[in-house]
């Protein structure tokens, strides 16, 4: 066995370079500054770009700009950034282009703590654009998903042509943690498809009510066109109502409809558990040493770890907590995908245990939680 | 080809704009060029200067306000073979500023064509970073109180090295659009116009006025030598390609077998500079050659060389799952501002938990069993003395051996530094055996 020792910011820099990122661009602001440097050591050397822009929304701008030129592109900011990011991250996902972009969260809100990790953005990442179409948001909770899941995300960007997040921590992202590499094991790697040279190419038509759209690079042979503003298959503007709900029903159904394509997630089922803990992200690992010691203990406890967190995977929800008295949903916030699962499970009782002060959940709060509430 | 603009998609301003003068101009630049409609790519702001990339059958990319200098930088850096021409009003000129001054900086090979009409005609003619203060505009007196901006100006102070300001009447437009597009470089162009339907209704804006305004401001007539440098595309590419590349991330084998088999927590504190956090990492990497998991948690200021230093040290022969320190096994406490910052933690300490102290530096009161060291009388550096510590560990046989410890500074350092470092770990222990 050999193990390779990584911040989870370097894994998701060598994940974005194992799945083809050949374009980045960012803007330093701890703790996700390590991607950028990261970054700037990986790409130049083989041919690729990383470039730091003058603020955060320029940094999207160049990534959108050479996404639709055909680069694999990526980004990443901390809760801040993404504030910024907010308009040019509607335009990506009303004009089908793929990003990945990682969300290194830090305790805001606003300036906050930057050396202070928190899950705050998790529904600003699903609701924070305008337009409220969904999003695609994965979520490590350790290294070795840092590098997995941001293969995948580029993955899931090209063949879904939208924004897929990476909802990091500082905790994750600027903690250093030995993985062994080779045993992660990686997807093959996606491009999006092209249009076919056979047909006058539109750059947004796409077959059936769940498609996505062929790609013709901008600044190809054949024309093509991108745009912020409401389109046709045509990319130009349209006022039509019927072909305007049709896109946006479009926009949601391309990523709901493929969903159990992407569901990650981890568990940890116990036979005899009444309990079943909903995690995800950091707190997933204090979860789960809460869950041994509670299990050595005579109180065995269940534990699902969500890696997908957007779209919400209700079926696999529903699934998993049929059966259990209680269902716990940990989290390091105040209360933000608990009403995701109360939504789901509307027939259990959901309790919550939630913390907003730059620590860690420990495993003992959440033994204590579990064997109390 | 006759023509770049799409006839079955005519110019629609409204009657008498500019913008449409501008677009025959620009189509005429194209066509002078000999370039096919493929290899151009027309990036619009909003406001009626976004309609432009409409009107051609070119490669089109119409974005947000503001931002159309930076998805022509993404695309230009993707494809540098491409012409990309951006067009943009005054509009876009104020709520991009930033970009602006750094696509002038940066000295891409992109065309930005200001469609400068002084007022925001689409939204009903508010006043915009050049209206000028004696306008009548849909702002109310705000104008009035402003100072409108000189787009050729900034441009040049910040660096662009080919700026025009030019009347859309100008007979030779397309001429001087040609010019700039073939500049193998930034190019703006400050493109004065008339806008009838918002402001020239309440301000009275002919050919002859606009001639006069330009004629009494300094001149703009292309190429800026004192701004003359390297493309920006070119000159990444050109320092991109003498860049090393990064080495794959290391993987350790498993070497030696672990000294323990159950989960450690290990504190290193101290002050900058004391390499505390290199420390860690050696540690990390020592438990990594006995096939150990290893987690690492720095905690330190944002200044440089001054405050605490702390360093947490998780390892386990198991995956370790939650990464923080409730109780330690060991703590290294080599400096009072990392002491003072992880105080807490010492009342945690179990009776064999091993506090190793500088013999300089307080501790808290705490239940561990502690060796006090004094590691000036030994001659230890304080830079050194972390390292010193992690020596005393190997020789103690205390989480890591000799053999480890020697192991991860190969993997660390190369070179002479690894030769120091691993004369100081050797020659500490020669000092701590002989008492
Ligand atoms: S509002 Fe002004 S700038 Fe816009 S199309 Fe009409 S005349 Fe031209």
């Amino acid at each position: 066995m050999s193990l390779t020792l990584l911040e989870g910011n370097e894994a998701v820099a060598w994940g974005a370079h194992r799945a083809g990122c050949n374009f980045f661009a960012g803007y330093p602001i701890t703790p996700a500054t390590t991607i950028l440097n990261t970054m700037m050591k990986i790409l130049p050397p083989k041919g690729g770009i990383c470039i730091q822009g003058e603020d955060e929304i320029a940094s999207m701008g160049f990534c959108l700009g050479a996404s639709m030129a055909g680069m694999k592109v990526m980004t990443a900011t901390s809760g801040p950034g993404i504030s910024l990011y907010s308009e040019n991250i509607s335009f990506a996902i009303g004009s089908e282009i793929p990003i990945v972009i990682i969300d290194v969260q830090r305790l805001g809100p606003s300036t906050g703590s930057a050396t202070k990790g928190a899950d705050g953005d998790i529904q600003f990442l699903r609701w924070g654009s305008s337009g409220g179409l969904p999003v695609i948001v994965l979520a490590p909770m350790d290294v070795s998903d840092c590098y997995l899941l941001t293969v995948h995300a580029f993955n899931l960007a090209e063949t879904f042509r939208c924004p897929v997040f990476i909802a990091s921590n500082k905790e994750i992202g600027m903690t250093r943690e030995s993985l062994e590499l080779d045993a992660v094991a990686l997807p093959p790697m996606v491009q999006r498809t092209a249009a076919p040279d056979n047909a006058p190419y539109l750059p947004f038509a796409t077959t059936g009510i769940s498609g996505v759209p062929d790609f013709m690079p901008v600044g190809g042979e054949t024309i093509a066109r991108q745009t912020s503003s409401t389109h046709g298959p045509d990319g130009y503007i349209t006022v039509d109502p019927e072909v305007i709900a049709k896109n946006q029903a479009r926009l949601r159904k391309k990523l709901e409809d493929s969903l159990d394509t992407f569901t990650f997630y981890d568990e940890h089922m116990e036979a005899d558990a009444e309990v079943l803990v909903i995690t995800y992200g950091i707190s997933a690992r204090s979860v789960m040493a809460a869950a041994k010691k509670c299990s050595i203990s005579g109180t065995p406890v269940s534990v699902l770890t969500l890696k997908t967190l957007w779209p919400v995977p209700e079926a696999l929800i529903k699934k998993k907590a049929s059966g259990y008295k209680r269902v716990l949903v940990v989290e390091m916030n105040l209360g933000q995908y608990i009403h995701e699962i109360r939504r789901i499970l509307s027939n259990h009782s959901v309790g919550f245990l939630g913390q907003m002060d730059g620590n860690l959940i420990t495993p003992s709060q959440i033994e204590e939680f579990i064997t109390n509430a | 080809m006759h023509s770049f603009i799409d006839s079955s998609r005519p110019p629609a301003y409204c009657p008498g704009c500019s913008h449409e003068v501008v677009t025959r101009a620009l189509d005429k630049a194209f066509l002078q060029m000999g370039l096919h409609q493929n290899q151009v790519v027309i990036v619009s702001d909003i406001g009626c200067s976004g309609l432009f990339d409409i009107f051609f059958k070119t490669h089109a990319f119409h974005g947000l306000h503001g931002r159309a200098l930076t998805y022509a930088t993404g695309i230009k850096l993707a494809r540098p073979d491409l012409h990309v021409v951006v067009t943009m009003g005054d509009g876009g000129l104020g709520i991009g500023g930033a970009h602006l001054l750094s696509t002038c900086r940066r000295n891409i090979d992109i065309t930005l064509l200001i469609l400068n009409n002084f007022n925001y005609g689409m939204t009903g003619g508010q006043f915009s970073a050049t209206t000028p203060p004696d306008a009548l505009v849909g702002s109310g007196f705000l104008n009035q109180i402003e100072k409108p901006m000189d787009a050729c100006r900034v441009m040049r102070a910040a660096g662009a090295s080919y700026v025009t300001r030019i009347s859309a009447y100008q007979s030779d437009l397309s001429a001087e659009m040609e010019q700039a597009i073939r500049f193998n470089g930034f190019s703006a162009m400050d493109i004065w116009g008339i806008c009838p339907g918002r402001y020239a209704r309440r301000n009275k804006t002919t050919f002859k006025t606009i001639q006069a305004a330009i004629e009494s401001l300094p001149p703009f007539h292309g190429p800026v030598p004192e701004n003359f440098r390297e493309e920006y595309g070119e000159h990444y590419r050109q320092k991109a390609s003498m860049q090393k590349p990064l080495p794959a991330p290391m993987e350790v084998a498993k070497k030696f077998p672990a000294l323990f088999n159950d989960r450690k927590e290990i504190l290193i504190l101290g002050s900058a500079g004391q390499r505390i956090v290199t420390a860690g990492e050696i540690l990390s990497y020592a438990g990594l050659t006995a096939g150990l998991h290893a987690t690492q948690k720095n905690d330190y200021p944002i200044t440089v060389l001054r405050g605490h230093s702390a360093c947490e040290v998780i390892l386990s022969p198991d995956k370790i799952d939650y990464a923080g320190i409730t109780a330690p096994d060991v703590i290294l406490a080599l400096g009072q501002e990392g002491i003072d910052r992880k105080k807490a933690l010492f009342s945690n300490c179990r009776e064999d938990t091993f506090v190793l102290v500088d013999s300089t530096a307080e501790i808290p009161d705490c239940r561990g069993t502690i060796l006090s060291i004094d590691f000036k009388g030994k001659k230890i550096k304080r830079q050194d003395m972390a390292m010193a510590a992690l020596s005393l560990l190997a020789q103690q046989q205390r989480l890591i051996n000799p053999d480890m410890l020697e192991a991860a500074l190969s993997i660390r350092f190369k070179g002479s530094t690894l030769d120091r470092v691993l004369a100081l770990v050797r020659h500490f222990a020669i000092v701590e055996n002989n008492g």
